[in-house]
């Protein structure tokens, strides 16, 4: 009985330092020597480059590093690293990658420096992304009916394509501008435009547009944008207008 | 028997009331409905028969007749568009230029074909570069005590001060003869004009002499108000951001700070007193109302309705009452509240009703009306007055093109305003009854006309 109790723990014992084997076997280039051993352990190296060393805000690059002798091997900044290998990182700053190799018998470090430029401050993303043509075909204006400012049955519709553009075209700001034909008083249509532009306003922000991306101008009458004096002129300058709010 | 004449007497009122209320509302009224107006402007249904004499030419210096010549005619152009005054006609006037006391003979005056109640006169000499009037107003009926005005006059030899001296002399004989009131020769009109390209603020003196850009902008400019006190215009103007209320300093000749609140802000307006200003402002969201310090600050609003909300004018006055324009039933009416915003009342029953105006005497709205105003409609845009009490109303202006931005002179004898024919607008005066119609512009596009306090 007792014999084939010992002969269980052997076997453990043999599995465990096994497993320990295998374990280490990642970390060290060689095995170490079964029992304790007295001779004297190489002090570890370290080597590690970045490629490229000069980049721009999220390029990336690729770090190989290499280690020898080693029991404890980090990169600042990312964390433990396996002996040797290969990983890609994007920089969104310059950055020193400094390599440490740690041992019993000493230690060994190497650095990669890597450095990122700036790149120029973006003027406008707005008509970098949608130019006024592009912007003209797909947000089109609405129109209204005499002395009234609210969205007609067809403005509704017109809304509806224009909010889905301006919802897939997330930056776009828009002026939105109120206009009136030349009848009336200008004081008052002044006012009336003000109206029509924050009633298709409205319209965009409850077809989901942000109010922070819309600009509201009235021009009441004082930029007319056909100059006939028939109800067909004074109907389209019943409108409010959408534009690139550059 | 009392029962009855009682009911007579009522029945008689009620008749007389709605014969009132036909002949008011039965378009042009009679000559008779307009006494109502012709009283409450100061214009007086009984006119002074008043003779001007031209001015003896008292010195041989060569600037003499040109000086002269603007004088006698700003002075008779002065007196006659007064509204208080039966001027004799030049050909009904001896012939004669009487340059003191000594030279006249009153009974050629009072005697027909004259008949004048008073007659104005004197000389105008130039020396060593100055222009010297000695100016008199007698009553040509009391040959014993007959001086009521004798003045003297002595300003640099300019056209712009013979002018100006006429203004003055004019003005002394208005304030005499007119129950008190002051003349109206001395103030000036502020407008808007298009003649340099943008609209820019001008301003010119009451009878259209003396046009000249008061901003230059190289923006769209509207609505100018002048202060009580002269000192400041008020005005909108569009930039990049909006149309905002801008102000300029006379004093200083360009714009100081006003504080800006964001929306789209119109039409300003002085209180009386000179310390608030009215304007429609949209910072809540809707164009409404909003009362401000003459700085700007400690905004409030008065109004609180879905429409365009514009044109305020406070009761000049009390100071107590604002007049505006608004669309919360639709078409604009012209309405009424107390200066807190209180006790709204509408004034206008339909049509189209913009740009009020209150006259000096707290009495009158004028503004503009298009009672019958639609797609198609024949209705012209006309100026109107409007006692404030009764609500009883008279057109001023008819058959001639459309009409707005009416504003009152200080005396409330006169109404500026804007009149658009084809695509021409111009600035036009009448007196308040919306006789003596004159085009104070001729070129370029004006508009906007806002008359000054004094």
């Amino acid at each position: 009985m007792i014999g084939k109790q010992l002969k269980y723990l052997a076997s453990l014992v043999f599995l465990a330092s096994l497993a320990l084997a295998v374990g280490c076997g990642k970390k060290k280039t060689e095995p170490p020597p079964p029992p304790p051993p007295p001779v004297v352990t190489p002090e570890p190296t370290a080597e590690i480059t970045a490629t490229p060393t000069v980049v721009t805000a999220g390029d990336k690059v690729v770090l190989a590093w290499r280690t020898t002798n080693a029991t404890d091997i980090s990169i600042e900044g990312i964390g433990a690293v396996s002996a040797e290998g290969t990983q890609t990182v994007n920089p969104t700053a310059s950055t020193n990658y400094h390599l440490v190799a740690r041992s019993t018998a000493g230690s060994a470090d190497a650095t990669a420096r890597v450095t990122v430029n700036t790149p120029a401050p973006v003027v406008s993303t707005n008509t970098d992304l949608v130019d006024e043509n592009t912007f003209h075909q797909n947000v089109q204006d609405v129109f209204f009916d005499y002395d009234s400012y609210d969205l007609r049955g067809d403005a509704q519709a017109t809304v509806s394509k224009d909010a889905s553009f301006l919802n897939a075209h997330s930056t776009v700001k828009v002026v939105v501008g109120g206009y009136c034909d030349e009848r009336g008083s200008t004081e008052y249509n002044l006012a009336l435009g003000e109206n029509r532009a924050n009633a298709a306003k409205q319209a965009l922000v409850t077809a989901g547009v942000s109010p922070d991306r819309l600009r509201v101008v009235s021009y009441g009458k004082e930029k007319q944008f056909c100059a006939g004096h028939d109800e067909s002129c004074w109907q389209q300058n019943r409108r409010g207008q959408f534009s690139l709010d550059k | 028997m009392k029962m009855t004449t009682l009911a007579k007497i009522r029945y008689l009122t009620c008749a007389s009331l709605l014969l009132l209320c036909f002949t008011v509302l039965a378009g042009p009224p009679p000559a008779t409905a307009q006494d109502w107006v012709k009283t409450g402007t100061n214009l007086g249904v009984e006119r002074i028969r008043l003779a001007l004499a031209d001015f003896k030419p008292a010195s041989p210096d060569p600037q003499t007749p040109a000086l002269k010549n603007t004088f006698d005619t700003t002075l008779y152009r002065d007196l006659s568009s007064a509204g208080i005054f039966d001027m004799v006609s030049k050909s009904m006037a001896p012939t004669v230029a009487p340059g003191s006391p000594q030279e006249i003979r009153l009974k050629q005056w009072s005697d027909a074909p004259a008949n004048a109640a008073m007659v104005a006169f004197g000389a105008i000499s130039v020396q060593s570069g100055r222009i010297v009037v000695y100016g008199w107003l007698f009553d040509a009926k009391n040959e014993q005590s007959p001086q009521v005005l004798g003045k003297q006059y002595n300003e640099a030899a300019t056209q712009d001060n013979a002018r100006l001296i006429a203004h003055r002399f004019a003005d002394e004989i208005i304030l005499r003869l007119g129950g008190g009131l002051n003349g109206i020769a001395e103030t000036k009109l502020y407008f808007v004009s298009s003649r340099t390209g943008a609209k820019e603020i001008w301003a010119m003196d009451y009878d259209g002499q003396g046009q000249h850009a008061i901003t230059h902008l190289g923006q769209i400019s509207l609505s100018p108000r002048i202060s009580p006190d002269n000192s400041r215009i008020a005005f909108a103007s569009l930039s990049r951001t909006g149309w905002a209320i801008r102000m300029y300093s006379m004093d200083l000749n360009r714009l100081i700070s006003w504080p800006s609140a964001g929306g789209t802000s119109l039409s300003p307006a002085w209180s009386g007193d000179g310390t608030k200003l009215a304007f429609s402002s949209s910072r809540s969201g809707d164009p409404e109302i909003w009362v401000a310090d003459a700085g700007g600050l400690n905004a409030r609003r008065l109004t609180n309705f879905r429409g365009p909300d514009v044109s305020p004018v406070w009761n000049p006055k009390t100071g107590s009452q604002i007049a505006w324009c608004s669309g919360r039933t639709g078409l604009p009416q012209i309405y009424i509240m107390d200066s807190d915003g209180g006790d709204i009342q509408r004034m206008t029953d339909g049509g189209y009703a913009t740009s009020p105006s209150w006259s000096p005497n707290g009495q009158f709205l004028s503004f503009a009306w298009d009672r019958k105003y639609g797609p198609g409609a024949p209705g012209g845009q006309d100026i109107y007055v409007m006692d404030v009490a009764s609500k009883r109303w008279l057109q001023l202006t008819h058959d001639a093109g459309r009409n707005d931005f009416p504003s009152w002179s200080p005396d409330g004898r006169h109404i500026v305003f804007e009149r658009v024919e084809g695509a021409q607008s111009e600035i036009w005066t009448m007196l308040a009854d919306g006789t003596d119609q004159r085009a104070l512009t001729q070129s370029g596009n004006n508009s906007m006309p806002n008359w000054s306090w004094k």
